[in-house]
């Protein structure tokens, strides 16, 4: 690809970028968000056709202006918005397959159910992946529509695969599945791989040659020898990033909040116990799968409770809807953003006013427009989401910029426990480090804070004392100063 | 290659910007070309100050009840029992006239409220039963115009006319309610009307929540809005706008006649879908809705001027409804 650009209404997303790929190898392609890659990435695999430059395969210049054309070329992309990808009431095998079902049909009127699932399993088993081809995607977890993506992908031969953020919502066990599988691709089937990721140790583990965007631009594309993390950071920021997890000296409180014996009406969450003091940071740590996600909803109201007593200040909550915890004072920043944080279609002001409005609202309900978007202006600059404006349509922002906004519409709640659930998915190493500082002030203003992730390192960075979960419960409480990412995993996997 | 694309992008450019414009503005476009058609070929009859006010007059049923619309819109929802809760709205409050000699506005305080428990039955069955909006509302048109009919005994209620079994009547419409449907009166309703609710929707938090409620109820919801209050407060919305437009339509034609509030339904429909684009606002909204019915309005009186036979109007309205929207959403992406 060279000489690549691309404009959006008040955005210049890409200006005049070279980008190659050969076969048989991973490419990294890392940047902050909003620095293009998803951009570019969608140049390459056809959803854009008002770019200008041009594009060279085996040495000839072609034309890829649809999808259909980068498809014809072998091209295949797992994008970055799941959601976007799927269709929610169709089954696993109808999306893995949807590509066959679309343009492999040729003159066949009838769809031979029996073969689909058949040809789906399989490719789930290259994968290792235990999934129901007749289940409904809407009813899966984040990683399992990703991993449905990746399927979906790789179900017809390609030369070249492009993977946009695929292990943001994975857990170390799936990422290695992804990783044998990439590897096998690249060694036995000679394909051309594009990583994009913002968890660097993962690109170094997979990749050979890197390139690093920065607004639009690419800084630098050479080979991943000899390079270190920081200098990465370095080249993707403009400037050394001198410490992930910023320090503080918060005096804990008293304890805030009190969870007993929690259970959820299907089991999903059941006999767990915990409690937050305030101005502590508490760590729910655990592999995807093991409920982390479903406490936070439990907690929240979101799922229903059966069992078990919460309660904060010394007050007893009958939490029966996120409305009623909003109002007793909880806030929880859920894990997909698409579908559960962000409304795609308003403007990024009204998103950061949406959880609460009351707060920028005269008694009578009219909204004081002004207030509105100065606190927008506030949390676009606090958390540094790039937007060309705070009116801008929030699908039109980066990925990582839309997780910043989900997290930022929370940020100014007045409530005594924030629960984020894995609130840096798919952020970059600079944001992070700005959400991290946040959180911190939370905690400094006395503030409750559960943080729940599968990223071990940023558990034991930021918190105060961390629970483990499996299997639905908290099965460990550790004092995060005394433990190793070894001890965390070791509990996760049911180790006793 | 490098040299030739650029300026085909240029063009591209041009293109796409005077197409975002008609996009934008294709609905309001198209009331100006028709405005200035019917006035070019009947200078004489179509552009009088009285012929403009006849034509806001009667659109100002339909606005009324395409704003209800446009409120179950908002989040995410369709009403289509507005058409029925009209003709049900029409028959009671003439009823309280002509059977229960009631005055003017202990009759529209009557209507009103028996609208909201209407209302409040389609909030029900919608949120609490959750029955798509959709299926209720279209199941809703057979049963308020069948309640309706059955209460008015199966034919219409005038002023003078005896019961179906033969009980004389005395009540009188008085004349006081006689002037809401009237010029000036009629227009000025609908103006607050719309004012209203273009208030209520853009500087209250209330409507806001609504358009988040209709954007994405999954981030509604865990952004702690009570989804379904805001769902039931628009259907109840819905039900009292269509009222109040059944209200209009009683003071109008001074009776109550068998499906009167049916037959705008449909213009009410177009009104406030062809409402969704104006200006670009690419959501359910109250100006745009008001634009939609005067986009309606005006073609309905031209061709009536034009004496084109009734049996082939609904062809020509039709036809310019399509390319009103062909204009709104053409490349549309
Ligand atoms: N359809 C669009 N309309 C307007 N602006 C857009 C559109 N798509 C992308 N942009 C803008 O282009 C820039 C690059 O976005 P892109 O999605 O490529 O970033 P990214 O590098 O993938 O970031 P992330 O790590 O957050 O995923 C951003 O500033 C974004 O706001
Ligand atoms: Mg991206």
């Amino acid at each position: 690809m060279r000489d690549i650009s691309i404009e959006f209404p008040g955005v210049k997303a890409l200006s005049n970028v070279d980008f190659q790929v050969e076969s048989g190898k991973v490419y990294a392609l890392v940047g902050a968000n909003g620095a293009g890659k998803s951009t570019l990435m969608k140049v390459m695999a056809g959803a854009y056709d008002h770019y200008t430059g041009s594009i060279y395969f085996n040495g000839e210049e072609v034309s890829i202006r649809t999808p259909r054309d980068a498809k014809n070329l072998g091209i295949e992309i797992v994008y970055q918005e799941v959601d976007t990808a799927l269709v929610p009431y169709l089954t696993v095998a109808e999306n893995i397959m949807l590509n066959v079902l679309v343009n492999k049909m040729d003159k066949k009127v009838f769809v031979r159910w029996p073969q689909i699932h058949k040809a789906a399993r399989q490719i789930l088993s290259r994968l290792n992946i235990e999934l129901d081809t007749n289940t409904i995607v809407d009813e899966l977890k984040l990683a399992q529509k990703q991993m449905v993506l990746i399927a979906r992908a790789i179900a017809e031969d390609c030369r070249f695969l492009i993977l946009d953020e695929p292990t943001a919502p994975l857990s170390n066990t799936e990422t290695d599945e992804l990783f044998r599988l990439v590897r096998d691709l690249v060694k036995n089937h000679q394909v051309g791989v594009v990583f994009i990721s913002h968890r660097l140790p993962e690109v170094f583990e997979i990749c050979e040659d890197i390139t690093i965007m920065k607004d639009g631009k690419v800084v630098t594309n050479q080979t991943l020898e000899g390079l270190t993390v920081n200098k990465v950071v370095e080249h993707m920021l403009g400037q050394k990033l001198s410490e992930t997890f910023p320090k503080r000296h918060v005096h804990l409180g008293d304890v805030l909040l009190e969870v007993n014996n929690l259970t959820e009406e299907e089991g999903l969450v059941h006999h767990a116990n915990m409690n937050v003091r305030a101005g502590e940071i508490v760590g729910i740590a655990g592999l995807v799968g093991a409920g982390k996600t479903e406490f936070c909803k439990t907690l929240f109201g979101a799922l229903k409770t059966i069992d078990g007593e919460v309660v904060l200040k010394g007050k007893k909550l009958k939490v029966t809807s996120p409305y009623s915890a909003v109002t007793q004072g909880l806030a929880l920043v859920p894990e997909e953003r698409r579908r559960e944080g962000v409304l795609v279609e308003e403007p990024v002001y009204s998103n950061l006013s949406s959880a609460t409005l009351s707060k920028f609202s005269t008694p009578l309900g009219f909204i004081k427009a002004a207030a509105e978007r100065l606190n927008a202006k506030k949390v676009i600059t606090d958390l540094g989401i790039k937007t060309p404006h705070d009116a801008q349509k929030v699908a039109f922002l980066s990925g990582g910029n839309q997780q910043k906004v989900a997290v930022g519409k929370w940020l100014i709640a007045d409530a005594d426990i924030y629960i984020f659930d894995e609130p840096t998915k798919g952020v970059d190493v600079g944001a992070k480090h700005d959400i991290f500082e946040l959180i911190g002030r939370l905690a400094e203003q006395g503030k409750g804070v559960i943080y729940a992730s599968c990223e071990f390192t940023e558990i034991l960075g930021i918190t105060d004392r961390t629970y483990v979960m499996y299997d639905g419960t908290i099965v460990q409480e550790l004092e995060t100063k005394n433990i190793t990412e070894e001890q965390l995993l070791f509990y996760s996997t049911g180790g006793k | 290659m490098q040299v030739s694309i650029p300026a085909k992008t240029k063009k591209a450019k041009f293109g796409t910007q005077s197409m975002n414009f008609v996009t934008k503005w294709g609905s309001v476009l198209a009331i100006f070309i028709i405005f200035a058609f019917f006035s070019l070929r009947m200078p004489d009859i179509f552009l009088t100050t009285s012929n403009m006010i006849s034509i806001l007059r009667s659109i100002s049923i339909v606005t009324v009840i395409a704003i209800g619309i446009t409120v179950s819109l908002t989040v995410d929802g369709f009403d289509l029992s507005v058409g029925s809760m009209a003709t049900f709205a029409d028959t009671l409050v003439i009823s309280m006239f002509v059977w229960h000699s009631l005055p003017t506005l202990p009759a529209i305080l009557v209507t009103l409220a028996v609208a909201l428990l209407v209302g409040a039955f389609n909030a029900f069955l919608i949120v609490k039963v959750r029955i798509p909006d959709m299926l209720v509302t279209l199941s809703g048109l057979f049963i308020f115009e069948g309640v309706a009919m059955t209460y008015a005994g199966g034919g219409s209620i005038s002023q003078g006319m005896p019961r179906l079994d033969g009980t004389p009547t005395f009540g009188v419409i008085p004349p006081f309610f006689k002037l809401i449907g009237s010029a000036p009166y009629i227009i000025i309703i609908m103006v607050i009307v719309v004012a209203l609710v273009h208030i209520f929707l853009n500087y209250t938090k209330y409507g806001r929540y609504m358009y988040v409620v209709g954007g994405n109820k999954e981030a509604a919801r865990l952004s702690g809005i009570p989804v379904e209050r805001y769902r039931a407060l628009a259907y109840l919305l819905s039900a009292t706008l269509a009222t109040i437009g059944g209200i209009m339509l009683a003071s109008r034609i001074g009776s109550a006649q068998i499906n009167a509030g049916a037959g705008y339904l449909m213009p009410a429909v177009a009104a406030a879908f062809i409402g969704l684009s104006v200006a670009g606002a690419g959501r359910p909204n109250a100006i745009g809705t008001f634009a939609g019915a005067v986009l309606v309005g005006l073609l309905e009186n031209g061709l009536v001027m034009m004496s084109v036979p009734y049996y082939s109007m609904n062809i020509v309205k039709g036809s310019v409804l399509i390319l009103a929207l062909a204009l709104t959403y053409f490349k549309k992406k």
